[in-house]
């Protein structure tokens, strides 16, 4: 394929479309999770199996690998299309039936269909799953449907029918205020005004500028971003050539980092095939528009995913921020206008043009439009990515979507916005989650990380968590974020240890507002949100680390006891298989007890028991008993 | 030897601000209640030094970039139209017409005691930080002494410096708490002349070197020592002849003799000219 002008390319995409139409797929989710679940073999099986029954020419049938699915929980995931049936924890061994029964005959497998845990109903098609229906794709509108290495398929689908529709008569003014009127904010985490970025950079002075795509997610527990780049790399490419021509840039560069190389390769092959078909290159599409994009990958630092540290590192230099009293689109990369977005936020600009506008801004909250991604994580029983329309409110996504909590523990909170986030309790599980509802409750958007947290978890402790994650990846350059995070770290580690004192808790609030106010970077400023976030919402918890000595949870375990109560243990040694530390002894239905001498109070022996017999109480408490009186 | 930049004079220039008159050329704003004139593109750090007001920094320094790491110079600027204050570098926010600048608002002074108790619960023992810390108010730090006490802030003026006018041979390495100033893989660094320029920049002297006749040693090297021709004093060494003379047209007979000796041959020169008519 390679059209000479924009009505050749519209013309070559309905004919390919219509020339897939009628063909069944067998989709096989090759995303991440899926793949280090045994995906590829199961790829392979179906490859084999269909040439050796020569199903492909016999059904119209085509087998593909496709991007990440979503749900990621019931991986590897098999979708078969038109009819939508959705076959979960697929095995090599299943393959042969699959392709006997339902490719041949029709049949539907019961096993490998999901079983909702809400009454056991096994649930065929993906539509019905309650994991999907209440979603709503716009950004990974085509992942899991199309194969990420076949610019075909992706056009047949629909990518760049927003660049066609820009490049086929629009002034790049008319993109801007079409960008404008959708409402588009940064998916990146700030959720400042696309268009408003825009047009900063096509205003700034000069005829050299840039647009950058930031793919260096790197907040525990989010794979939005990398998902998107494995499983649609054409949305983020189309976006940015629509970008570019909105902003009148002629160059462009994505940066991913090096520890997501499925993205790495996926993006390159996307590049090399949009090159070869004229989409990138001198004269897109015959419009005389000359833009041309190119790869960087990062070396895994956390800090580079900052606007100034990225484009240092671009330049070849120490990925370390530099101070933004001037905005990068008048003075970024190598000092040009630079507009920097995340993979999410140029996704979502192909659809906004192909769709137009008003669609997308009939999602959403009135400041917040559109749709937002999500990595769901944590104890919750459907884990995965999904995308949903703004506002949504916690419940829906953690009870709905996500099914509720794993083993249908309590819930305790959800962590959102990464290590620049904070942790949300019960009590705003009805919030509806759009930028501004989440800032003011002392969380943020981030990039899209969303982790839920059941009862066994110490807040202390998960704050403890995200301050030695940020004291490991602070770049050191400034004294707030290095020398008050290494410090934030110790006031920590005398909570977790029990020798936190009721000065503790004031130190902790003056040091997080210092950071907040005097750091350099974003990474500093935010640093002590998740601390901050969880003294607002959990301090009863920080006070029993200080004033009992208690961890709650039973998670700090310089502060916890473990023991089996005789009463109800019914000795299946479950607990003494968990126990790392063999510490619990005891003959199979006997009465089973830990040694305390031995027992490191990892809480394994807790978590395994199915008849509660396992308890954890304060080790002071214990302390007290045993001393003689 | 590497020029060490000299802190420029402030007040000649200060002067040379406040009888500038209000032209296209010049910004005025207001700076701890009193009008300043500064140059555009002047920084608040420098516009408020030329106008008599000090803010304390410690990785700042006129001949070189400005850093922004050590945040001892934050102050709170603010205008109409922003609701509340915003706090910000002065070494590196510029001179903005009608800005209203605090250098030592309750907050700035606040934030400025936080930062000098973090500075100062890792290097414990350096007197100039020490120093710093009691005239704002602190003797010992709030928080807990650094079990590896250092007198290194990493500030980065003896990288900076190094890297934009010497040869690079030092740099920033390792990030967060494991950052440190060191030679290529902490080996003696085969770019380093033997300057001193670092140590001399050093707001701590935290770099460690020795001089004497026979050498020069800094970063586990000695550099051999030259004389100068004229006065045969020992004032340079053999790689500091060796970079300039690569790096300038600068004959190497000029470099080797030593300032003193540089000055009076000017000045014989010029009075042979001067009676010669």
């Amino acid at each position: 394929m390679r059209p000479a002008s924009v009505a050749e390319f519209k013309a070559i995409a309905a004919a390919t479309r219509q020339a897939r139409e009628s063909r069944r797929e067998v989709r096989i989710c090759c995303g991440t999770g899926c793949l280090a679940n045994g995906a590829a073999g199961v790829a392979e099986a179906f490859a084999a199996e269909l040439t050796a029954r020569g199903l492909r020419t016999a059904l119209n049938l085509h087998d593909k690998r496709t991007g990440c699915h979503g749900f990621c929980d019931r991986g590897p995931l098999v979708a078969i299309e038109p009819e939508g049936i959705l076959y979960t924890r697929v095995k090599v061994a299943d393959v042969a039936a699959i392709c006997e029964q339902t490719l041949a005959r029709g049949e539907i497998l019961e096993p490998l269909l999901y079983r909702d845990p809400a009454g056991g109903r096994r649930i065929a098609y993906t539509r019905e799953i309650p994991f999907y229906a209440g979603q709503r794709r716009v950004a990974l509108r085509n992942i899991g449907r199309i194969d990420p290495t076949d610019l075909d398929d992706a056009v047949a689908h629909g990518a760049y029918a927003g660049l066609a529709r820009a490049l086929g008569g629009m002034s790049a003014e008319a993109v801007l205020d079409e960008i404008e009127r959708a409402g588009l904010r940064g998916r990146g985490g700030a959720g400042f005004s696309t268009a408003r970025k825009w047009r900063a950079a096509r205003a700034a002075a000069g005829t050299r500028k840039y647009v950058l795509c930031n793919g260096d997610e790197g907040d525990p527990g989010a794979f939005k971003d990398r998902s998107l780049m494995e499983g649609d790399p054409h949305a983020v490419i189309e976006g940015m050539i629509v970008g570019a021509y909105a902003v009148g840039a002629r160059e462009g560069v994505i940066y991913v980092r090096d520890e997501y190389p499925l993205a790495v390769v996926h993006l390159t092959r996307a590049l090399e095939a949009a090159r070869a078909a004229g989409l990138l290159g001198e004269n897109i599409l015959g419009s005389g528009f000359a833009f041309d994009l190119r790869i960087s990958r990062g070396g895994g630092a956390f800090v580079c995913g900052e606007s100034s540290a990225l484009m240092r590192s671009l330049e070849g230099k120490v990925g370390e921020p530099r101070a933004k009293y001037v905005h990068a689109t008048a003075r970024g990369l190598f000092e040009l206008p630079t507009v920097l977005n995340n993979v999410e936020t140029w996704a979502h600009v192909g659809a906004i043009l192909a769709d137009g506008a008003d669609v997308f801004a009939a999602l959403g909250t009135a400041r917040s439009r559109g749709t937002k991604a999500f990595s769901l994580v944590g104890k919750v029983k459907n884990t995965g990515l999904v995308e949903l329309p703004m506002g949504t409110t916690l419940r829906e996504i953690v009870f709905g979507i996500g099914g509720g909590i794993l083993g249908d523990r309590p819930f305790k909170a959800v962590q959102t916005g990464g290590p620049s986030g904070g942790c949300l309790p019960a009590a705003c599980l009805d919030l509806p989650v759009d930028y501004e509802r989440l800032a003011e409750a002392g969380s943020m958007m981030g990039s899209g990380g969303m982790i839920v947290m059941d009862d066994r978890t110490c807040m202390v402790d998960v704050a403890r968590y995200f301050l030695r994650f940020l004291a490991e990846e602070s770049c050191g350059k400034c004294v707030p974020c290095r020398e008050g995070l290494q410090q934030m770290l110790r006031l920590f580690d005398d909570l977790t240890a029990g020798v936190g004192t009721s000065a503790t808790l004031g130190r902790i609030e003056a040091l997080g507002r210092t950071m907040r106010l005097a750091s350099l970077c974003e990474l500093g400023r935010t640093a002590a949100n998740p601390v901050l976030s969880t003294l607002r919402y959990f301090r009863d918890e920080y006070l029993a680390h200080i004033e009992r000595r208690a961890c709650p949870a039973g998670i700090c375990r310089a502060l916890t006891v473990y023991e089996i109560a005789a009463e109800r243990c019914n000795g299946c040694q479950a607990c003494l298989r968990a126990c790392p530390a063999e510490a619990v002894t005891g003959a199979r239905k006997g009465v089973h007890t830990i040694d305390p001498q031995r027992c490191i109070a990892c809480g394994a022996c807790y978590d395994a028991c199915p008849s509660q017999a396992v308890r954890f109480r304060p080790r002071t408490e214990a302390l007290t008993e045993r001393r003689p009186a | 030897m590497i020029p060490t930049p000299q802190a420029a004079s402030r007040e000649p220039r200060a002067e040379a601000v406040r009888a500038a008159p209000t032209s296209p050329g010049t910004v005025v704003l207001c700076i701890d209640g009193r009008t300043v004139r500064a140059r555009p593109g002047t920084s608040l750090l420098e516009a408020a030094g030329a106008a008599g007001i000090e803010i304390p920094t410690l990785c700042h320094h006129e001949g070189l970039e400005p850093y922004g790491g050590c945040r001892l110079c934050v102050v709170d600027v603010s205008r109409e139209a922003w609701g509340e204050p915003r706090m910000v570098t002065a070494c590196l926010y510029p001179a903005e017409e009608g800005l209203s600048v605090f250098t030592a608002s309750e907050r700035v002074l606040a934030v400025r005691r936080e930062i000098l108790e973090l500075l100062l619960a890792r290097c414990p023992e350096s007197p100039p930080i020490r120093r710093l810390a009691r005239e704002h108010g602190i003797v010992e730090s709030g928080y807990r002494r650094n079990p590896e006490p250092t007198d290194c802030i990493l500030c980065g003026l003896c990288t900076r410096l190094c890297d934009q006018l010497g040869p690079a041979a030092i740099s920033l390495v390792g990030r967060g708490i494991g950052r440190e100033v060191a030679p290529p893989f902490h080996e003696p660094p085969p770019d380093c002349i033997g300057c001193l320029a670092c140590a001399a920049i050093c707001p701590t002297g935290h770099i460690r070197f020795s001089v004497s006749d026979s050498g020069t040693t800094i970063w586990g090297r000695t550099f051999a020592r030259l004389r100068c021709p004229t006065c045969g004093r020992s004032h340079l060494t053999a790689a500091e002849v060796d970079f300039w003379a690569a790096r300038t047209q600068v004959a190497r007979a000029d470099l080797e003799r030593c300032d003193a000796c540089k000055r009076a041959v000017t000045a014989e020169t010029i009075a042979r000219l001067t009676a010669a008519g």
